[in-house]
C-alpha cells in the first residue's frame, strides 16, 4: 500500500457513481420519499462529506449504498449505484445478486456506525467480531484471523491489542469501542468506507482522535471515505468535497473551500451562520443565528423548493411552484436554488 | 459467585418456610381430615377416634403441629404416609422419575417446536405462517389442559388407535419403545401450553434483537443471513429465554397434575391429588415442599445460566 495524498485528483473514473437514487418508505400515512433523485460521485481516495440535519436523507443514502434497506413492506429503492470493483468491473449495487452484494459488503465497501455502544454485539468478544468478517470472506482459520485482528486493533490505536481481543464491548470506553468498530470495518481492506456520524456519540476530545485516526488510515490505504455528519466543524476538518442535503435532495455540492468561502444556497449559508465562532465572543451581544422553523414533515413536503418556508430569500410564485434543478455555478460547484444568482450577488433578502 | 449463591440459598430457605406455612394452613382449613376415613368404619367409637387423633398428634394446636413438622423436616425426617406408613421421601421418590420424564419431554417439545416456530415467525414476520401460528398459540393457550387431554385420548387412542390411552407401560412389557409410545400423548398435552408460551416469547425476543444496531453491523460485514441470524440474532434472543425457562417450571408442575390424572400417569401430580383425597397430610406437605424446592432450583439454575451466557453480568 503506497501512501496517497488525502486530497484526491479530480480526474480518473469515479469509484462510485450514484445516479437518481430514490428511496421510498411505505408508512401508515402512505409513501414517504426519504431520498429523492440523489446523484453524486465518489472519487478514488477522496473524502466526501454528506451534510444535513436529521431527516435530510443522508443516513438513508448510506444504507442504500450498502443495500441495507429492507425492500419488503412496500419500501422502494430506485436509481442506480455503480461501483467500480477491484476486478475492474463496474456493477450496479442495486441490481447485483444477494451473493455478490454480500461479497462487496465488508470487502470493498464497509461502514462505521454512529453508536459504538450499540453497534457491537454485547455477547461476542472484540476479537471475534473483528475476525468474523475475515474468516467469512477470506476463508482463513479463526486463529489466523484473530492474529490479524490483533494487528488491526493495533492499527486503530487500541493499546494492548493482544489482551483487548478477549474483551467484551462493555469493557471498553466509548472511544475505544469506536476504534474497534473501525477495525471491524477495515478488516477486509475496503476501497470505500462509509462513516455515518462516527464521532457524534463521543466526547469532543475523543472526536478529534477518531477523525485523525480516519485521516491517517486513509493516507495509509488510499481508500475513499463518505463521511456523514451534521457537524460543519468536522466537515472543514476532513472533507475534500461536500454534499449538502435537505429534505431528501442534494441542495449544494462543492469543494470544501468554495463551500465554506462562498456558499450559494441559503440553507448552506444558514448552516454556516449557525456554527458558533470564537470571534463572535468579541461582539457585545451578538447572538448565534439559527435557521427559523423546522425540517419539513416528509409526509407533507412544501411545494417547490422544500426550503422555501424557512428561507429569507423566498419569492412567492418563484420558489413555491417548481423544484429548482441542481445548476452548476461553476464546474466544481452546483446549487439547487432558483435565486442563487441574486444570493451570490448579495442582493438583500 | 459463591456469595451470590449463599444469598440466594438464604432467600430460598425463607421462601420455602413461607410456602410451607401457607400450604400447611390451607391444608388444615379444608373440611374433613385424616380421621374421617376411619369414622365410618363399623365399630369405631368416639373414644377410638380421640385416641387415634392423639396418636397421630392431630389433637394439638395447629401452630404446634406445624412447628413439629417443620422441625422434623429440617432434620431430614419428612414423616410417614398415613396410608401405608411408608416414608414420605420414599413415596415421592418412587413417583419423581415418571414426572421428570414427562416434564423433560414436554420441555424439549416446547423448546424445539416453540423455539422454531418463534424464530421463523420473527424472521418471516406477518407472513401467512406467522399469522397462522399466532392464532394457533392463542388457541393453545386458551384450551384447558384436561379437555385437550381427553380430546387426544379420544382421537388418537379411541378413534385412530395410534396411542395408548394412558399409563406408563403395560404390565410385563417395560421396554423403552413401549415407554416412549406411552409418553407421546401426555407429553404432547403437557407441552402444549409451554410450547405456545415459548413460541410467543421467542418471537418477540427475536424481533427485539433483529432491529438492534449490532445486527446491522453484522449485515454490513457481508456475513451470510444464516450466520447473522444464528450468531448475532438468536444468540442474543436466547438470553431472556433462560429466564422464561426457569419460570416455566411451576407451569409444568401444575400442568403435570392434570395431565397425569387424565393419562393415569404414575407421577407426583397424581400422587398429590390422591393424597389430598385421602387427607394424607404428610405426603401432601412433602409434595408441596418438594415442588417448591424444584421451582426454586429451576430459577436458581436459570440465574446461574444467565451469568454464564451473558458476559455483561458479573457477580461480585
Amino acid at each position: 500500500m503506497t501512501p496517497q495524498p488525502t486530497t484526491a485528483s479530480a480526474d480518473g473514473p469515479p469509484l462510485l457513481e450514484v445516479r437518481d437514487l430514490t428511496v421510498e418508505f411505505r408508512g401508515q400515512t402512505g409513501k414517504v420519499a426519504a431520498v429523492n433523485g440523489v446523484s453524486f460521485d465518489v472519487r478514488p481516495g477522496e473524502t466526501l462529506a454528506l451534510v444535513g440535519e436529521s431527516g435530510s436523507g443522508k443516513s438513508v443514502t448510506s444504507l442504500a449504498i450498502m443495500r441495507l434497506i429492507q425492500r419488503a413492506g412496500g419500501n422502494r429503492v430506485g436509481g442506480s449505484i455503480r461501483l467500480r470493483r477491484r476486478s475492474g468491473d463496474t456493477v450496479d449495487l442495486l441490481a447485483v445478486s444477494e451473493d455478490e452484494i454480500r461479497e462487496i459488503r465488508g470487502t470493498e465497501i464497509a461502514m462505521v456506525f454512529q453508536e459504538p455502544m450499540t453497534s457491537l454485539n454485547p455477547v461476542h468478544t472484540i476479537g471475534a467480531q473483528v475476525a468474523e468478517g475475515i474468516v467469512f470472506h477470506r476463508r482463513v482459520s479463526r486463529k489466523a484471523a484473530l492474529a490479524e485482528a490483533v494487528e488491526l486493533l493495533d492499527l486503530v490505536g487500541i493499546p494492548e491489542p493482544q489482551r483487548r481481543i478477549r474483551n467484551f464491548p462493555h469493557q471498553l470506553s466509548g472511544g475505544m469501542r469506536q476504534r474497534a468498530m473501525i477495525a471491524v470495518a477495515l478488516a477486509c481492506k475496503p476501497n470505500l468506507l462509509i462513516a455515518d456520524e462516527p464521532t457524534t456519540a463521543l466526547d469532543v476530545t475523543i472526536q478529534a482522535q477518531i477523525l485523525e485516526l480516519l485521516q491517517g488510515l486513509q493516507r495509509q490505504t488510499g481508500m475513499s471515505i463518505v463521511f456523514i455528519t451534521h457537524n460543519l466543524g468536522v466537515v472543514a476538518e476532513v472533507a475534500d468535497r461536500v454534499l449538502v442535503m435537505y429534505a431528501g435532495r442534494i441542495v449544494e455540492e462543492a469543494g470544501v473551500v468554495p463551500l465554506f468561502g462562498r456558499p450559494l444556497m441559503p440553507y448552506t449559508q444558514g448552516l454556516l451562520r449557525s456554527v458558533p465562532r470564537l470571534d463572535m465572543m468579541s461582539g457585545a451581544h451578538e447572538e448565534l443565528e439559527a435557521i427559523p422553523g423546522n425540517v419539513p414533515d416528509p409526509t407533507a413536503m412544501p411545494a417547490g423548493c422544500a426550503f422555501h418556508p424557512r428561507c429569507a430569500h423566498f419569492r412567492p410564485s418563484l420558489c413555491d411552484t417548481a423544484v429548482p434543478g441542481l445548476e452548476p455555478a461553476d464546474p466544481e460547484h452546483s446549487v439547487r436554488c432558483a435565486r442563487w444568482r441574486d444570493v451570490a450577488a448579495g442582493v438583500p433578502a | 459467585m459463591s456469595s451470590f449463591l449463599t444469598r440466594r440459598l438464604i432467600q430460598s430457605l425463607i421462601l420455602l418456610w413461607i410456602v410451607s406455612m401457607i400450604g400447611f394452613a390451607l391444608l388444615h382449613l379444608t373440611p374433613g381430615g385424616p380421621l374421617s376415613q376411619f369414622a365410618n368404619t363399623p365399630g369405631m367409637s368416639d373414644e377410638d377416634l380421640t385416641r387415634l387423633a392423639e396418636q397421630m398428634g392431630l389433637n394439638r394446636p395447629l401452630p404446634v403441629q406445624y412447628l413439629e413438622w417443620f422441625g422434623r423436616l429440617l432434620t431430614g425426617d419428612w414423616g410417614r404416609s398415613y396410608r401405608d406408613q411408608s416414608p414420605v421421601l420414599y413415596v415421592i421418590g418412587s413417583r419423581l422419575g415418571a414426572t421428570l420424564q414427562l416434564m423433560i419431554t414436554a420441555t424439549l417439545i416446547a423448546v424445539i417446536v416453540g423455539g422454531f416456530v418463534g424464530v421463523v415467525g420473527a424472521v418471516r414476520r406477518y407472513s401467512f405462517f406467522d399469522q397462522f401460528v399466532t392464532i394457533g398459540a392463542m388457541v393453545a393457550l386458551s384450551i384447558p389442559t384436561f379437555w385437550f387431554g381427553l380430546v387426544v385420548i379420544y382421537v388418537f387412542s379411541v378413534k385412530l388407535g395410534w396411542l395408548p390411552p394412558g399409563n406408563i407401560s403395560p404390565v410385563g412389557n417395560e421396554s423403552f419403545i413401549v415407554f416412549v409410545h406411552h409418553l407421546i400423548g401426555p407429553s404432547m398435552v403437557l407441552g402444549l401450553v409451554t410450547t405456545a408460551i415459548w413460541s410467543r416469547f421467542m418471537r418477540s425476543s427475536m424481533l427485539d434483537v433483529i432491529n438492534q444496531d449490532y445486527v446491522r453491523t453484522a449485515r454490513a460485514k457481508g456475513l451470510s443471513e444464516r450466520i447473522v441470524l444464528v450468531r448475532h440474532v438468536l444468540r442474543n434472543a436466547l438470553l431472556p429465554m433462560i429466564t422464561i425457562a426457569g419460570l416455566e417450571v411451576p407451569t409444568l408442575l401444575s400442568g403435570a397434575l392434570v395431565t397425569e390424572t387424565v393419562f393415569t400417569w404414575p407421577g407426583m401430580g397424581r400422587l398429590f391429588l390422591d393424597s389430598i383425597g385421602y387427607r394424607d397430610y404428610p405426603v401432601v406437605m412433602g409434595l408441596l415442599t418438594f415442588t417448591a424446592i424444584l421451582v426454586i432450583i429451576g430459577n436458581l439454575l436459570a440465574d446461574i445460566l444467565y451469568v454464564v451466557a451473558d458476559p455483561r453480568i458479573r457477580l461480585q
